[in-house]
C-alpha cells in the first residue's frame, strides 16, 4: 500500500526527516511513537502532501505509484486521509457543507456525479450515529469552538465518511476521555478491512489496546530507529525513550 | 471644455426643460453654485486621499441622453431578481422605462421622482423631505442641481410592503460616454416596513459615470432594508451618495455588494435622530484587475440608547485597490451608544492594496464602541486541511472566501436575493460550489 524509501524532508532549510524507510501493507496497522519534535507529524504531513515541506531525497509510493508530484487533494482522491493532530478551525463553513463538498469533490475526481442529497443525509446520519455525534453539532462551523475531544471525534467522522485506503491518525487519542476513546477506536476498527491500512501516531499505549498494531516503530530525530511488534509499545510505556536514545547515540 | 465647465454650462440647457418657478429649482440653483465653487473632489481632500476621479472625469460624457432606447425584457431579465414578484422602477439611459417597470399608487407610492416633483399631490412630502438630509458636499450638490429623475417611494404609516422594490438603472451604450445622475427619495412612515434592491448595469463597454443621490427617511419604528448590487461592466463607474435619516425605534440596514465596475465610491451616511434605534451597514467587496472600490461611511449618533453595526469584508485580487474609511461620531448627549465597526480584508495578490481607516470621534463617556480591521492572506493551514479532504485548491480557496464573507450574507433577508448574491460570488470566484450558505 505505502512504501517510503529513504525519505528526507526539510522546512525552511531545516532538515526534519532524515532517511525514513517504512512499508505498510494492505490490512496492516502500524503505530509510530517517539519523543516530541522527532518528526512524526511532519512525516504525516509530507505523506498527505503539505507543500510547506520540501522532499529533498527519497520516494513515497502509494500502491506502487510515486506520489511526490501529486497535490494534497489528488492524494486524498487516491485514498490518503490524515486525521490532524491539530484540526484547523474554519469559521463560516458548517460540518455538513464541508462534508458534502469533500464527498462530491472526491466523487468528481472519480468521474462520478454528485451524491444525491437524500443519500448524503443518510450517510451523514449513519456515520455520525456510529461516532455518537450530536446532530446539532453538524450545523456548527467546522471545528470552531469545538473541544479538543470533539475535534478528534470529528476527524474520525470525516474518515468514516470518506472511507480512505490509508488512514494516518496523528495523536487522535489526545484530548479524548475514556468513553470517547472507545467510541473513536471502535469507529476506526469498523472501517478496517484487508484492503486498507492504518498508521497510528501516538504517545500512549492505551489507544493501542483498542486499535491493535501489527508493527510499532520508534521515530527519533527524523529516523525510524527501532521497530517491533505490539509489545514494543508496552516497553516504551514502561521505560520511556532514554534507552532508545542511548542506543542510537552509542 | 472639461467636465466641470460642461456641467455648469449645461445647467442653463437643463433649465429649459424643468419648471423653474418652484422651490425645488431654488435648491437646484443654489446647488449648482456650490458645485461650481467646490468642483470635483481631489486627492488633496482627506476624504478622497485614496480615490482619484481623474481617470473617469476625462471622458466627454453626454449629460442628457438624446434618445429613448428600447430594450426587451428578455435581454435584461438576468439583472432582475425575477423569481419573485416585485415592484420595479427601471430606467434606461436615465429615462423611465415604463414597459419594464411595475409601479404602484395603491396605498403606497412607488413611482418616479419627476412625477413627485411636479404633481401637487406630492408637494407636502417633497417639501418636508427633498434635500433635507443630503449635504452640500460637492458631488451631492452636483446631483441636486440636476435632480429630476429617479425613484420616489413613499410608504405611509402601518404598511408592510408585501414585495420588494427593485430600482434598476440600465445604460445601453448608445452614447459614446454617458453621465447619469439619478435622484431617489425614500420616505417610510411610522411602523412601516420596506425592502429595496438597487442595481446599476451598463450593457456595453462604453464609459458610464453615475453620480447618484439617495435620501432615505426612516420614521418612528420604520424598518428599511436596502440592498445595493454593484457588479457593473469594466468601464462603468459609480459614485453613490446615500443619506439615511432615522427617527426613534427605527431599524435601517444597507448592504452593499461590490463585485464589479471600474471605480466605485460609496458615501454612506447615517444620522440617528432619536433614541432606541439601530443602523446596520454591511458590505462584501470582491474585485480584481484594476478595479477600485471605496467605502466611505459615516454613522452619527446624536441621541442616547442607539446601536450601529458595520461589517465590511473585502477580497482583492490582481491590482485591485480598496478603501474603507469608517467614521463614527458619538455626540456628548448620545450616552449608552453601542457602535461596532469591523473591516476585514484578504489580499490574494501582492499587487492588490487596501487602505482601511477607522475614525472614531466619541464625545460621550458611557458608550461601547469597538472597531477592528484586519488585512491578511488566505490561511495556509486551512487550505491544506480542506485540500487534504480532496477539495481542489480552487474550490478550497473559494470555500474559505465564502466562509470569510458568510456572516454578511446571513443578514440578507430576501432568500432569492441571497441565492443570487451567492451565485454572483461563485461566478466572481470562478467556481461552481454545490451548496448555499
Ligand atoms: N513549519 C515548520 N517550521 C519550522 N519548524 C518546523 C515546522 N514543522 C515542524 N517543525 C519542526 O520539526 C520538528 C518536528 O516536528 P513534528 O511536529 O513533526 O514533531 P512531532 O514528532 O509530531 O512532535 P509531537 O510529539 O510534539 O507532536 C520540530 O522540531 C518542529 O519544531
Ligand atoms: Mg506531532
Amino acid at each position: 500500500m505505502l512504501k517510503i524509501n529513504n525519505l528526507h524532508a526539510s522546512v525552511e532549510d531545516k532538515s526534519i526527516l532524515k532517511g525514513i524507510n517504512l512499508e505498510i501493507k494492505a490490512g496492516e496497522v502500524h503505530a509510530i511513537m517517539g519523543p516530541n519534535g522527532s518528526g512524526k507529524s511532519t512525516l504525516a504531513s509530507v505523506v498527505a502532501g503539505k507543500e510547506e515541506y520540501e522532499v529533498t531525497d527519497g520516494t513515497i509510493l502509494l500502491e506502487g505509484e510515486d506520489i511526490e508530484e501529486l497535490a494534497a487533494e489528488e492524494r486524498a482522491h487516491k485514498g490518503i486521509f490524515l486525521s490532524f493532530q491539530y484540526p484547523v478551525e474554519i469559521p463560516g463553513v458548517s460540518v455538513t457543507n464541508f462534508m458534502k463538498t469533500a464527498i462530491n469533490a472526491n466523487r468528481k475526481a472519480k468521474g462520478l456525479e454528485d451524491m444525491p442529497a437524500n443519500e448524503m443525509l443518510k450517510l451523514i446520519r449513519e456515520k455520525s450515529e456510529m461516532l455518537e455525534i450530536d446532530r446539532k453539532f453538524l450545523s456548527r462551523s467546522l471545528n470552531e469552538g469545538f473541544s479538543g475531544g470533539e475535534k478528534k471525534r470529528n476527524e474520525i467522522f470525516q474518515m468514516a465518511m470518506l472511507e480512505p485506503k490509508l488512514a494516518i491518525l496523528d495523536e487522535t487519542d489526545s484530548g479524548l476521555d475514556i468513553d470517547a476513546l472507545r467510541i473513536v477506536a471502535n469507529g476506526v476498527n469498523k472501517l478496517k478491512s484487508k484492503d486498507n491500512a492504518v498508521l497510528v501516531i501516538t504517545h500512549y499505549q492505551r489507544l493501542l489496546d483498542y486499535i491493535v498494531p501489527d508493527f510499532v516503530h520508534v521515530l527519533y530525530n527524523g529516523k525510524i530507529v527501532k521497530s517491533g511488534g505490539k509489545e514494543l509499545a508496552h516497553e516504551l510505556e514502561e521505560k520511556g525513550y532514554d534507552w532508545i536514545k542511548e542506543e542510537v547515540n552509542a | 471644455m472639461d467636465l466641470k465647465e460642461k456641467l455648469v454650462s449645461s445647467f442653463l440647457a437643463f433649465e429649459n426643460h424643468v419648471d423653474i418657478d418652484c422651490k425645488i429649482h431654488d435648491i437646484r440653483t443654489e446647488a449648482i453654485k456650490t458645485f461650481e465653487t467646490k468642483g470635483f473632489p481631489s486627492k488633496k481632500e482627506e476624504a478622497w486621499k485614496y480615490t482619484s476621479l481623474n481617470s473617469i472625469l476625462k471622458h466627454d460624457y453626454s449629460v442628457f441622453p438624446k434618445q429613448e432606447n428600447a430594450i426587451e425584457y428578455s435581454d435584461v431579465k438576468k439583472y432582475f431578481i425575477h423569481d419573485i414578484d416585485t415592484y420595479k422602477i427601471v430606467f434606461i439611459d436615465g429615462k423611465y422605462a415604463s414597459h419594464l417597470s411595475q409601479t404602484t399608487h395603491d396605498g403606497i407610492d412607488v413611482c418616479l421622482m419627476s412625477a413627485a416633483l411636479n404633481k401637487p399631490k406630492y408637494r407636502l412630502v417633497i417639501e418636508n423631505y427633498f434635500n433635507k438630509v443630503a449635504t452640500k458636499e460637492s458631488l451631492t450638490s452636483l446631483n441636486t442641481a440636476f435632480a429630476q429623475e429617479g425613484a420616489y417611494i413613499h410608504i405611509p404609516k402601518n404598511k408592510l410592503v408585501n414585495k420588494p422594490i427593485q430600482i434598476l438603472h440600465l445604460s445601453t451604450g448608445s452614447e459614446i460616454a454617458l453621465m447619469q445622475q439619478p435622484r431617489n427619495l425614500i420616505v417610510v412612515d411610522e411602523n412601516s416596513h420596506v425592502q429595496i434592491i438597487e442595481r446599476h448595469q451598463s450593457l456595453s463597454d462604453h464609459p458610464v459615470l453615475t453620480n447618484s443621490v439617495t435620501e432615505i427617511f426612516g420614521n418612528k419604528r420604520a424598518i428599511i432594508d436596502y440592498y445595493k448590487i454593484q457588479n457593473d461592466n469594466v468601464n462603468a463607474s459609480l459614485i453613490d451618495n446615500t443619506y439615511v435619516n432615522q427617527k426613534r425605534e427605527s431599524h435601517v440596514s444597507v448592504h452593499t455588494f461590490s463585485f464589479g465596475g471600474k471605480l466605485t465610491r460609496n458615501n454612506l451616511n447615517f444620522y440617528q435622530n432619536g433614541e432606541h434605534m439601530d443602523s446596520t451597514l454591511n458590505g462584501i467587496t470582491i474585485i480584481g484587475d484594476k478595479q477600485h472600490v471605496d467605502h466611505n461611511t459615516l454613522v452619527h449618533h446624536i441621541e442616547p440608547n442607539c446601536e450601529s453595526h458595520q461589517d465590511y469584508k473585502g477580497i482583492f485580487n490582481d491590482s485591485a485597490t480598496g478603501v474603507f474609511n469608517g467614521k463614527v461620531i458619538v455626540n456628548k448627549e448620545a450616552q449608552k451608544t453601542n457602535a461596532f465597526q469591523s473591516n476585514n480584508n484578504i489580499l490574494l495578490s501582492d499587487k492588490a492594496t487596501i487602505n482601511s481607516k477607522p475614525q472614531l470621534e466619541i464625545f460621550a463617556d458611557d458608550v461601547k464602541c469597538s472597531h477592528g480591521c484586519t488585512i491578511g492572506q488566505l490561511d495556509e493551514s486551512a487550505m491544506f486541511y480542506l485540500r487534504s479532504r480532496g477539495i481542489p485548491q480552487k474550490e478550497a480557496k473559494a470555500l474559505l472566501m465564502y466562509a470569510f464573507a458568510n456572516n454578511v450574507l446571513e443578514t440578507v433577508k430576501i432568500p432569492e436575493l441571497k441565492k443570487r448574491i451567492n451565485r454572483l460570488i461563485a461566478t466572481k470566484l470562478g467556481v461552481n460550489i454545490g451548496f448555499d450558505l
